[in-house]
């Protein structure tokens, strides 16, 4: 009799991911969704659409907008809060850099990552959010593998891999004291392939540029750039056309790109079932030392 | 037919190979991505050993890379085309109880690690015995190193022997054997050449083929109300909406159920996920459910069948293990979460607490609780709550305690009535 109740691992990832998000609404008085415009973020704003339906998801979607972000994510971000209703609240490190208040990298390898952290933590302390939903999961990287789904941050929005709240069966604390917040992280179980597989299962719509499509590269240190204003080249790198998409969406300085043919959902998995490279792999950001996520970590970056 | 998730932990005590194993699991099944192979040749060859060290694949927080073990649970995943896994990968160290605690409260089956030189040590009785209270219902105990005692039946048969005799007083339904090495790949994903006299599965295998469905309780219908859906738009004025994840038994639109605390009945109107409706749902579904008439239900109440209710208890039975580093202070109030329902509650009495190496009683005048102690309290609420045993139900019978002024979670409890 057991048979006819089993669920799929994606229909049990999906169980426990909308329990997840309905939790925080339960839990916080100022709920909010860090959305990148990336395919995590995507599949995130969709479960919290059924999490919620028929009423509208009750919290705010929050941008972190580099500046340096493809046209493209900027589109389909607007898009998409208008057609669920919520919120938007956009963070500009543009801003930030006009004020002075942050300054720039400079040179080749120059990124405004490291810069984002700044403007998130303003925005969460502008609004006062006591809890900021993201779409990471554990297996992205090795500083991930112990996230908690409530992440505790101190009033700093630093983490403290050392001491981190114990989270037993579902039974979520997010119980803080003032000035402090939660990172959410209701794809924690997620790996890649289950979000393709998902996106497929659920024909969720994303941005073109997770399919194959033909733009002006760079390589660099075996990975593939996207050529744009904001990348300097050096003066042996040249620009090529290639047949490209990219495994995620960061910034445009940063986001490696794989060559591919893929123009559908289905042929992205295949080719995401046999990847011999993580998909964080492919960022500049994560190259630069083994331990380099952790220490951006707790610094309060997302 | 695909077999869903299985969420299984791994436990050992330091060096016993639980990170080769897992290495070894991880790339046998070829879930090692190439950037991450590279990373650990190069940090295999910085250490100065030849060939690939599995065990730093699963190596993770710069702390534990400069001490060299594990101090947090890791989760790590990989798939085949039989069955998505997910490992909590519990460190081995004795002081990090509360780390084992809180990677077997959400694992279908618990791997036990036990080096064939040594036999069963300390820890082995204490990770078991940690298995079986947080009501792990499948252990495999993995004889590791077989090929250091010449992949020898004897060593191997009296290990299961001494592991039989200890877990019958144990509260475990299913233990299996499974002499490996991690090191060499045998008996991990790829059959061993050098043990023939062992004709069971591998450790893959087994995990694959193990059934852990019928673990879940499709007898007794809970529905915690999670949140209350009320979309205040024009086309949906009346609409009010219970989600939450069932947490026991099949509830089938029309099913009469009756909300507690307050007894009022009801019947179930419709049962949705999204915008998909359904017949019925069931464990571990999320979904919301409406009822015919409009009953005042709220969060943390719970909807159950009139005919098969929880035990209504105002003091809990439990046993507990303590999380914090301040020790449990007497006298001291608590916020108890059992659900999505908070009360005030306190510690009324410790019975005794429990050497988790020994299994022995421990009974004091004044007993203080540390960290990473287990003991048998008795937990007193300021209402009562709607529990069932934690052996029936690992969801309604489990609680966490807050200390109200840190906000931490101080400690983890079952019931068993
Ligand atoms: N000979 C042999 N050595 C092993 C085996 N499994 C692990 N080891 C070694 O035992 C040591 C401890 O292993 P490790 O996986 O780090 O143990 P952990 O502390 O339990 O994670 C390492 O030197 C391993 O290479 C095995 O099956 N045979």
């Amino acid at each position: 009799m057991s048979g006819e109740y089993n669920l799929s691992h994606l229909d049990e990832l999906e169980a426990e991911s909308m329990y997840v998000l309905r939790e925080v609404a339960a839990q916080f008085d100022r709920p909010s969704l860090l959305f990148s415009g990336g395919k995590d973020s995507i599949v995130v704003a969709h479960l919290a659409r059924k999490a919620f339906f028929p009423a509208r998801i009750p919290l705010p979607f929050v941008h972190i907008d580099t500046g340096h972000n493809f046209p493209e994510t900027i589109a389909f971000r607007d898009d998409l809060v208008e057609k669920l209703g919520v919120q938007l609240i956009v963070g500009s490190v543009q801003t930030l850099i006009d004020r002075g208040e942050v300054s720039e990298e400079k040179g080749f390898n120059a990124s405004r990552n490291s810069i984002q952290t700044p403007a998130l933590v303003g925005a969460i302390e502008e609004h006062g959010f006591d809890a900021c939903i993201g779409g990471a999961r554990r297996d992205e990287e090795k500083a991930r593998a112990k996230e908690r789904f409530f992440s505790h941050r101190d009033e700093f929005s630093s983490w403290d891999p050392k001491n981190q709240r114990p989270e037993l069966w579902q039974l979520f604390n997010g119980k803080h004291q003032p000035g402090e917040h939660f990172r959410v992280f209701p794809l924690n179980n997620w790996t890649e392939l289950d979000v393709w597989n998902y996106i497929l299962r659920e024909q969720i719509e994303i941005p073109s540029l997770y399919f194959s499509h033909k733009r002006k590269c760079v390589r660099r240190a075996g990975q593939i750039l996207a050529f744009s204003e904001h990348l300097n080249l050096r003066p042996e790198e040249k620009s090529e056309m290639l047949c490209v998409r990219f495994r995620t969406l960061g910034d445009l300085t940063i986001t490696g790109a794989v060559e591919s043919n893929a123009e559908t959902i289905e042929q992205v998995v295949d080719e995401v079932a046999v990847a011999r490279n993580t998909e964080r792999g492919g960022r500049m950001d994560d190259r630069r030392g083994e331990t380099a996520m952790e220490d951006r970590k707790k610094e309060g970056y997302f | 037919m695909a077999q869903g998730l299985l969420r299984f932990i791994t436990a050992g005590s330091v060096d016993d190979g639980k990170s080769t194993l897992i290495g070894r699991l991880l790339y046998d099944s070829k879930t090692i991505f190439e950037d991450q192979l590279e990373s650990v040749e190069r940090a295999s060859k910085q250490k100065g050993g030849d060939g690939v060290d599995l065990s730093l694949l699963t190596d993770g927080l710069r702390a534990e890379r400069e001490q060299g073990i594990t101090i947090d649970v890791a989760y790590r995943y990989f798939t085949t085309p039989k069955r998505k896994f997910i490992i909590a990968d519990a460190p081995g160290h004795i002081q990090y109880t509360r780390n084992m605690v809180t990677g077997a409260s959400t694992v279908n089956l618990a791997v036990i690690l036990v080096d064939a030189r040594e036999g069963l040590v300390e820890q082995t009785h204490c990770h078991s015995f940690i298995a079986s209270l947080l009501g792990i219902k499948h252990i495999v105990v993995c004889v590791n190193k077989m090929d250091l005692v010449d992949w020898d039946e004897a060593c191997y048969e009296q290990i299961t022997e001494d592991f039989r005799n200890f877990s019958s007083r144990l509260d475990i339904a299913d233990v299996r054997f499974i002499p490996i090495s991690a090191l060499d790949g045998d008996n991990v994903v790829l059959r061993s050449t050098r043990m023939d006299w062992y004709d069971g599965p591998t450790l893959l295998n087994h995990l694959e083929q193990v059934h852990v469905a019928a673990d879940r309780n499709m007898q007794d219908c809970r529905f915690p109300v999670q949140y209350v859906i009320r979309p205040q738009t024009d086309t949906d004025r009346d609409f009010r909406g219970y989600a939450g994840r069932v947490a026991g038994g099949v509830f089938k639109v029309g099913d009469e159920v009756v909300a507690l605390p307050s007894g009022t009945r009801s019947r179930v109107a419709s049962l949705a996920i999204g915008e998909r409706t359904i017949d019925m749902a069931f464990p571990p579904q999320s979904v919301v459910m409406t009822l015919e008439d409009d009953v005042d239900v709220s969060r943390g109440d719970m909807l159950v069948r009139p005919n098969n209710q929880p035990e209504e208890v105002q003091e809990i039975d439990a046993r507990i293990c303590w999380l914090d580093e301040q020790a449990m202070r007497p006298g001291m109030r608590f916020t108890l979460r059992h659900m999505a329902h908070e009360v005030t509650a306190k510690v009324s009495e410790v019975v005794y607490r429990i050497d988790i190496n020994t299994l022995h009683r421990i009974e004091e005048e004044a007993p203080v609780l540390e960290m990473n102690d287990v003991a048998r309290v008795k937990v007193r609420c300021a209402s009562p709550l709607f529990m069932d045993d934690y052996r029936r139900n690992r969801t309604t019978g489990s609680f966490i305690l807050i200390d109200p002024s840190t906000r931490r979670t101080v400690a983890a409890g079952v019931q068993y009535s």
